[in-house]
């Protein structure tokens, strides 16, 4: 569906492009009415246009408006204003404009450590519970059951262990350690970004392992076996096999993972409740508090749409150099 | 095969590490839980001094977390059981027919993945409010309106995958059903949805816990007798005292059902992302 496809075979060959054999015995037309497939779709598209298509439309269209705490009660009486609004975020010498390219420059940093810490220890842990041992099964279910926890639920219990005075973290970092002299706060001020990505990278790893697993499994073992024979260590077979075999799995997780820590609107909603300390002002967080205490939903729905169109630019710009370099090697 | 002993020691090392990192705050939770109120008020203690089962008695009064409960269930069974239909109708389309539209469609559903939820949460609520203007059907601030939302919500990723599943049933099987007569509809149920059980139950797993889990819209989309779990658990910090250990038995208590049900179904999930995800 996507331009990911399994390299049908070994790793020096991998980087090759298999689509073409893949197209040739790709589907022949299964005997039915013309209108099957549509009537197939019919619910999947309807609610798809409901829910996301015709939504986001109508964020275009309120980002145009005035939408003020004015109109709150007759939406569509909101001015058109034009690019207004967009102006006004965009205007980096007034508050609104520089806390919006702050809020994105912690995005940016929260993202990129979420996504290379969750990347780095689902690698690890995927590799090193690739063969069998006595425990491995129950590892693998330890591993995975923050995945599983409702977002709200683990946030709850780390803002817990994240309290001053009674949380565990200090008990331990304080305590136990000795490693600071008085007790520092956690979710306000600079720490709390720490906290952040921390929560971040414990809820999240669980599922780089998931699709890492997933994908270890379809490396066949017979490699590993001519390789070992070859006199192939540990860190040659990781570096020769492992690594190039998991590409094509690894260009979809990490823009998956990305998508979601710069999207994430749970952790920090839920550790520290709608007002984000300035350090730990993630984008969803800030439009949410822009739109909802100044109730300008109009500026609030710009922002969002400048958040999409930044997330597109990047998206594209990933997948079109990871499939070209793919194609290249 | 033989792995040298520093392969041994570093996967002992890290691996325990990493169990730690993940075990303590579900130990945290476990134990706190059942202490009482004025232990989880002082300084942290790892072995509990007093237990008591009372944070697990009082959760029920302090706020109405029998009400919640009973949303949650009610809206994330609906939207993983339509969900699980809707997407397994789409997959098979887009799985064993060629037509006009297919990947317009295919890439769309998947770029949807990528869209901010702060993004349409605004339009959306506008939306349900005019559908109730204009057709008197009632989706804010309802039961119908979460499972509507939360149920495209787990669409995308539950296309992709079973999309990848049905890929991997030989074409052989559909036409021999459809030698002996079955239409395109008895085929599906009757041949392709128990070869693919895996990734449906997988399916599945995935729409129940993206509805039980989700904080966003439930925040917004919901008033005082639709409140879902998710917003309900964050009333017990807004009393003057912070019941933590109430909190927290609550918090194990909304979690046990999808962690013993994603843990049982693990094996099928990964399965599932092997022929879906990876493909």
């Amino acid at each position: 569906m996507t331009t990911v496809t399994t390299p049908a075979a070994g790793p020096g060959t991998a980087a090759g492009d298999p689509t073409t054999s893949a197209r040739k015995r790709r589907r022949r037309r299964v005997k039915g009415n013309r209108a099957t497939p549509y009537l197939m779709l019919l619910l999947a598209v309807l609610l798809e246009l409901l829910v996301h298509i015709i939504p986001m439309i109508t964020g275009v269209w309120m980002s145009l408006r005035g939408l003020t705490q004015f109109f709150i009660r007759n939406w569509s009486a909101a001015p058109y204003i034009g690019l207004n609004n967009f102006r006004v975020a965009l205007d980096f010498n007034s508050p609104i404009g520089s806390n919006l390219v702050h809020s994105l420059g912690v995005t940016a940093g929260y993202s990129a450590l979420t996504v290379g810490f969750c990347w780095l220890f689902g690698v690890t842990a995927g590799v090193l519970l690739q063969r069998p041992f006595r425990g491995r099964g129950l590892l693998r279910t330890i591993f995975l059951a923050p995945y599983a926890l409702p977002a709200y639920a683990a946030v709850i219990t780390w803002s817990f262990m994240l309290q001053r005075d009674t949380g565990v973290v200090n008990h331990v970092l304080v305590d136990e350690l000795h490693l600071f002299h008085s007790r520092p706060f956690w979710l306000i001020g600079g720490n709390s970004f720490v906290s952040l990505v921390v929560v971040s990278v414990w809820r999240t790893w669980p599922f780089a392992l998931l699709v890492l697993t997933a994908g270890l499994q379809t490396i066949p073992t017979e490699l590993y076996e001519a390789a070992a024979m070859d006199g192939a260590g540990f860190m040659r077979q990781l570096r020769n096999i492992t690594l190039p075999m998991l590409r094509p799995v690894n260009q979809v997780l990490l823009l998956v993972l990305f998508l979601w820590s710069f999207n994430d609107f749970n952790t920090p909603y839920v550790l520290f409740g709608s007002a984000a300390p300035h350090a730990a002002d993630l984008i969803s967080i800030h439009i949410y508090q822009s739109s909802f205490v100044t109730w300008n939903f109009g500026l609030g729905s710009a922002m969002s749409v400048l958040l999409l169109l930044f997330l597109l630019v990047v998206t594209a710009v990933y997948l079109y150099s990871t499939s070209r370099r793919r194609t290249d090697a | 095969m033989r792995e040298p002993s520093w392969v041994k020691v570093t996967r002992a090392v890290v691996l325990t590490a990493l169990a730690l990192f993940t075990l303590v705050p579900i130990y945290v939770m476990l134990t706190s839980g059942l202490k009482p109120l004025r232990d989880v008020q002082g300084p942290f203690d790892w072995i509990p001094s007093h237990l008591t089962v009372e944070p697990f008695v009082d959760m029920w009064h302090t706020v109405p977390l029998g009400r919640y409960f009973v949303n949650s269930a009610i809206v994330s069974s609906c939207a993983m059981a339509c969900s699980v239909v809707v997407a397994i109708f789409a997959a098979y389309a887009v799985s064993r027919y060629r037509f006009a539209g297919r990947r317009v469609f295919s890439v769309t559903v998947l770029s949807t993945q990528m869209f901010p939820g702060i993004l349409f949460l605004l339009p959306l609520f506008l939306i349900y409010v005019n559908i109730n203007k204009y057709t008197g059907l009632q989706l804010y601030a309802t039961r119908t309106g979460l499972v509507v939302t939360y149920l495209t919500f787990s669409l995308p990723f539950s296309i992709w995958m079973l999309v990848g599943y049905f890929d991997s049933i030989p074409r052989g099987l559909d036409e021999s059903a459809q030698v002996d007569g079955a239409g395109p509809l008895r085929t599906l149920i009757q041949v392709i949805l128990p070869t693919a059980l895996p990734g449906v139950i997988a399916v599945a797993v995935y729409a129940f816990m993206t509805a039980w889990g989700e904080v966003l819209f439930a925040s917004v989309m919901t008033n005082d007798s639709t409140r879902t779990l998710a917003v309900g658990l964050q009333s017990y910090s807004t009393y003057e005292d912070v019941y933590w250990n109430q909190v927290m038995a609550a918090s194990l208590v909304v979690s046990a059902p999808v962690v013993a049900g994603f843990l049982a179904l693990q094996r099928h999930f990964v399965a599932g992302l092997t022929a879906g995800a990876v493909k």
